[in-house]
């Protein structure tokens, strides 16, 4: 039973079926990183798939300009409680990537520039599911947000759309990537509430 | 450290800090201690069962079920207004936590720390200031806090004390500064950090707190001059 604060409420906001719980609606578009923001100029960002027998296929950015591009509508969910509905998103999605990928392993950990990784499994990453994204809201993406390519996974928690994304090694087992390590959880879904440790 | 459920927490006193601004400390029995620089999530519910989250830094530290938060009051929000303007001695709210293990100081850890502040991002450096000045260490602590003027700065006279206990404090005031202030008024500059904080040879750990714009503003700068970006850990709260 959870306890009752007193002369709260008056000012609540509607509540959505489309909002996960514990989460509120927001129009901003708020900024989480765990350091500075690095600035990769797309003239040397390259992007690597690496599999468990250390075979590396690369795409450059012209090379990834050259796959199909997918319009993505969703919304997103961010563990510190903000949701943002309706964004709009270009990019290439992982299905298009893993094409020619021949891997066995079912765990990827995602790599950024400035160090920063994900755990996600492959599961999550295939089938529709996630995209290398390099548009938002019809711009490029800003480097604060990821710039000039970020992973997008909207259906999880979004500290799992790694920003500044710059790889993807597979993993036998679900290893635990950066904020995992750090207190979050392995799996990250908002519906369930998959916060913490 | 596993986040348990849901503790009740009692107001257990209400000061105002700023005109905007509240310091709150709550009474939660069964709060595990945390870490200077962690954050918490805070739930409302209303008599009707309506429920609303966010999360707060924590302002205290260490051992013991006092915590203590600083809410300011966010235009338009649903959460802040009811904290800093509703909530009395007494009432109840709910905590989890304590959360986050990579934007603490550790006591430990003997490198120079520099704390960086814009606005209520003072709240978990303080806490780290705090834990700096309770431990028994003397690792060198300097911090730049900048506010639009002294009447909007949290913790204005602890901030003073921490002074005299041997932590650097250089102040940056955006707006308006206080009578027989020495230096420029405006934004931190390139210039005004790099005069505040240790140098990229001193091997610091920085850590900066703040709206967004100011955030992304500092961290840049210090990027540009040098700094090992490993060593700069940041928070950022607000919209792009």
């Amino acid at each position: 039973m959870a306890e009752i604060s007193r002369g709260f409420g008056r000012r609540r906001r509607e509540t959505d079926p489309n909002l996960p719980p514990g989460q509120y609606l927001t129009e901003d578009f708020p900024v989480l990183s765990a350091g500075p923001t690095p600035r990769i100029d797309t003239a040397d960002w390259v992007f690597r798939i690496r599999t468990e027998k250390d075979l590396l296929t690369s795409w450059t950015w012209a090379q990834l300009m050259d796959l199909p591009i997918e319009d993505v509508n969703t919304d997103i969910h961010c563990v510190t409680r903000w949701s943002k509905f309706g964004t709009s998103w270009r990019g290439v999605s992982l299905d298009t990537l893993f094409a020619g990928i021949d891997t066995d392993y079912a765990y990827a950990m995602a790599h950024s520039y400035g160090g920063y990784t994900t755990n996600v499994p492959m599961a999550d990453l295939l089938g529709g599911k996630a995209w290398v994204a390099f548009e938002f809201d019809g711009k490029p993406l800003a480097p604060e947000h990821g710039g000039p390519a970020r992973l997008l996974v909207p259906h999880l928690y979004f500290w799992k759309s790694a920003k500044w994304v710059n790889g993807i090694s597979m993993q036998r087992h679900d290893e635990p990537g950066f904020w995992e390590q750090n207190g979050y959880n392995l799996h990250g879904d908002p519906w369930t509430e998959e916060r913490y440790w | 450290m596993i986040v348990g459920s849901w503790l009740p927490a009692r107001v257990a006193r209400v000061i105002p800090a700023t005109p905007t601004a509240r310091v709150l400390e709550l009474d939660v029995p069964g709060w595990p201690g945390n870490l200077p620089g962690q954050h918490l999530d805070l739930r409302l519910t209303a008599e009707d069962g309506y429920q609303a989250e966010r999360s707060y830094s924590v302002a205290s530290s260490g051992p013991g079920t006092s915590v203590e938060l600083a809410v300011d009051r966010v235009p338009d929000g649903e959460v802040s207004p009811y904290l800093t303007e509703v909530i009395e001695v007494g009432d109840s709210v709910e905590v989890k936590g304590p959360l986050g293990a990579y934007f603490v100081w550790r006591e430990d850890d003997p490198s120079p720390v520099q704390l960086i502040a814009g606005g209520s991002g003072i709240v978990p450096l303080l806490a780290m200031a705090r834990a700096r000045v309770r431990a028994d260490v003397t690792t060198p602590f300097r911090l730049l806090y900048s506010v639009r003027s002294r009447a909007d700065a949290l913790y204005s006279a602890e901030l003073d004390r921490l002074a005299e206990g041997g932590i650097d404090v250089t102040w940056a005031y955006t707006r308006q500064a206080p009578d027989g202030w020495a230096g420029t008024v405006g934004r931190v500059s390139p210039a005004s950090i790099a005069d505040a904080v240790w140098r990229p040879t001193d091997g610091s750990m920085t850590f900066v707190c703040g709206p967004t714009s100011f955030v992304e503003a500092v961290a840049d700068t210090l990027v540009s001059a040098g700094h090992d970006p490993l060593r700069v850990r940041t928070e950022r709260f607000g919209g792009a």
